[in-house]
């Protein structure tokens, strides 16, 4: 090809920024790990079915592995006993991650403010996206996906995020 | 409610002999109560309560016993009943009580790290520890092992770990399973991942501040528990619901087991690769929950029963929609049925896996479609008909061999069943009021509470005090989706309870599975879990 031919070029090559290209190809496919505990699960159950198909923005393919996932959705109370565990997986999870707390429960402990339940997942992993709602309707949870995904644009996009987040399990 | 009421020393033989003798082959519950600040005056700190069931499945026997120091505590029946194993350990781990001779007395519902006794009266509802590392489960499994003649090295067997997060397991159970090649030789199972101490949270609110709690318990059929304990708590205080209110309940209560089995079912063909029948299951489902939402604002926690009725009727238009919402559903299953009725692979992975005898699905504590499909005919709506069931035309769904088949057809026909019962209450229901008219139980309606000084202090009295219950325990049992719920209720005369305990049946579903998986493989397991129905709401409360 005549590189000096600049209208050949015009046709074929879009200039933008990297961060730009990167966030474009990831909005549109974040791969879920439902960490589902109670009833919010059964709610992304329902956003997974026909009716409300969350497959239409992008994020259908559920992965049970935290390795294979980015984008980890806690639907459900989180008691201290289950605690470790949502931690262990966390840190499974590769760079970039973001995280979803679905319901009250997760995002604040809800109503079951006693001896057991973890008073917000706040306290363990860093949390992007709270819905509320105890459970929230499939809507809400599509509206999370979507705020994810504006979030994402905005970020660089090969940063380490949340690196001055320090939890309650973190050193112990 | 009476007890018998026995000394700690004869409690194993008086247990005994209600089993071999009397009759009562079915312990439904094991729990205590801390008097430390009852009003009325009890020989001992803590008493332990026992309820069975009769064979013939009407009558039930409670039996109590004083237990003069928690650190001996009393016999342990484990013997004689699998289900009390887990029973006695929850009462362990939640108040503390001893029981001699238990094979493995150890906190069931708190992690290792938790330090107290939760459900004590001195024990703050708040007081929290932080968990830092689950526990490694060998303590239970070494003796399953043993008791086999088996050893990890030896046998070359192999551990597998299944959850507390893992699609399979429909919720936060675990499973560790030892294998030898593919199939399962020694199984068990760690609870408790989803304890979010109801009961403590019970003893800390009015009657009706409970209901969204219920709701929560078994949340694949909320309306149900909502009914249940409001019928419990109604029971107490000796009121009864106008016709109009029992029938909205019974067609409530019914759809919402129509949709539990939905739920199960979706998900238990999901797991064996029949995808498409998750949508022909959850198509419907979600028709069912927009009825459920124009009636209550609700999609799964509805929260719509009050003590004494509930918040409102039925809105115009009902019918249509109801009806649309059981041809749907109708049209799901009989879809669904013509993929898996002469499918090979489902019926090749489903029949004869992980059968339960009758005898066992006793023993384990079982009820509900688990303990129909093995062949018992129980169901409390035959054997104890509340709420008019004994005026509706339906069958009890019964299976023959008690594998995992059975336990999904006997499911997939109640929904049948369900639906025959809507179609006849909301055909024959009747006009006139939902709830009970009296100022003590309901609230007023609000022109009252905004036009009149009566109405207005009726409003604050019932808020603030609550509903006043009439001193005494009581144990109302339900027909629920999962099989008997039981709320078993102690009032001091308060506007709050002093003690409430939810009998879950899927508690003693789980207690059973490390046995009944035993000499199958993890895949069919993973369909045993599904066809079980574990619901970790309702099991770790």
């Amino acid at each position: 090809m005549d590189l000096s031919n600049t209208h050949l070029l015009d046709e074929a090559v879009v200039t933008t920024k990297l961060d730009a290209v990167v966030n474009w190809g990831r909005e549109a496919s974040l791969w879920p790990f439902v960490f589902g505990t109670a009833c919010c699960a059964i709610e992304f159950m329902a956003t997974a079915a026909s009716r409300y198909d969350i497959s239409r923005f992008g994020s259908e393919v559920l992965r049970f592995s935290p390795r294979h996932a980015d984008l980890l959705v806690v639907a459900g109370t989180v008691s201290h006993k289950q605690a470790p565990i949502l931690k262990q997986i966390y840190d499974q999870m590769p760079e970039p991650k973001w995280v979803i707390a679905m319901g009250a429960c997760a995002s604040t402990g809800g109503f079951y403010d006693n001896y057991t339940t973890l008073q917000g997942i706040d306290e363990i992993v860093p949390v992007d996206v709270y819905v509320a709602g105890c459970p929230p309707r499939p809507e809400a949870l599509i509206d999370a996906v979507l705020d994810i995904q504006r979030k994402l644009k905005r970020e660089k996009s090969f940063s380490v995020k949340h690196t001055d987040y320090k939890g309650k399990l973190d050193d112990v | 409610m009476t007890f018998e009421i026995v000394e700690a020393d004869n409690l194993y033989n008086t247990i005994l002999d209600a089993r071999d003798n009397k009759g009562f082959t079915l312990l439904l519950d094991i729990t205590a109560v801390d008097n430390l600040t009852r009003k009325s005056k009890a020989p001992s700190r803590f008493e332990l309560i026992y309820i069975l069931r009769h064979a013939e499945f009407k009558d039930i026997k409670t039996i109590k016993v004083y237990v003069k120091d928690e650190n001996i505590g009393v016999t342990s029946i484990s013997k004689l009943f699998k289900s009390a194993s887990w029973a006695e350990r929850e009462v362990y781990d939640q108040y503390g009580i001893n029981f001699i001779d238990h094979p493995m007395l150890k906190r069931i519902l708190n992690h290792e790290e938790f330090i107290g006794h939760p459900l004590r009266k001195d024990y703050d509802i708040r007081d929290a520890h932080y968990c830092t590392k689950a526990q490694d489960m060998m303590d239970e499994l070494k003796p399953a092992l043993d008791a086999k003649n088996l050893d990890m090295d030896e046998d070359d067997l192999m551990v597998v770990n299944i959850g507390p997060s893992h699609p399979a397991t429909h919720g936060t159970i675990r499973s560790l399973a030892a294998l030898d090649g593919e199939k399962i030789v020694a199984g068990v199972s760690e609870i408790g991942y989803l304890h979010r101490g109801f009961e403590k949270s019970c003893e800390n609110h009015t009657y009706n501040q409970i209901i969204p709690y219920t709701d929560r318990l078994n949340y694949c059929s909320a309306l149900m528990n909502n009914i249940a304990f409001s019928k419990t708590v109604e029971d107490m205080l000796g009121v009864t619901l106008p016709e109009r209110g029992v029938f909205i309940r019974v067609i409530l209560s019914e759809l919402s087991r129509a949709i539990d089995h939905l739920v199960c079912l979706a998900a238990g063909l999901l797991d064996m690769g029949g995808q498409t029948n998750y949508w022909y299951f959850f198509n419907p489902r979600n028709d069912a929950y927009d009825f459920l939402s124009k009636l209550t604002g609700a999609r799964l926690t509805n929260s719509f029963m009050r003590i004494g009725g509930m918040t409102h009727d039925l809105y115009d238009g009902w019918q249509d929609d109801l009806e649309d919402v059981l041809k749907k559903i109708d049209y799901g299953i009989s879809e669904s049925k013509k993929m898996i009725e002469h499918n090979r692979i489902f019926n090749d992975r489903l029949q004869d896996i992980s059968p339960v005898s009758a005898e066992d699905a006793i023993s384990y504590g079982w009820s509900g479609p688990n303990l129909r499909a093995s062949g018992v005919a129980y169901d409390l709506r035959f054997a104890k008909p509340y709420d008019f069931y004994d005026s509706f035309d339906f069958d009890m769904v019964v299976g023959s061999v008690g594998d995992t088949y059975d336990r999904m057809m006997v499911r997939l026909e109640e929904i049948n069943q369900s639906m025959r019962i809507i179609k006849q209450a909301s055909k024959e229901l009747p006009n006139g009021n939902i709830c009970v008219d009296d100022r003590s139980i309901i609230l007023p309606p609000k022109s009252c509470v905004y036009g009149s000084i009566e109405g207005m202090m009726n409003q604050f009295m019932l808020t603030i005090d609550g509903v006043k219950v009439p001193t005494g325990e009581y144990y109302g049992a339900y027909e629920a989706a999962n099989g008997e719920l039981g709320f078993y209720i102690v009032s001091d005369g308060s506007g709050t309870p002093y003690k409430v305990k939810v009998r879950p049946p899927s508690f003693y579903h789980m207690a059973s599975y490390p046995e009944i998986i035993q000499d199958y493989q993890v895949a069919d397991a993973i369909l045993t879990l599904g066809s079980l129905n574990i619901i970790a709401g309702e099991m770790d409360r």
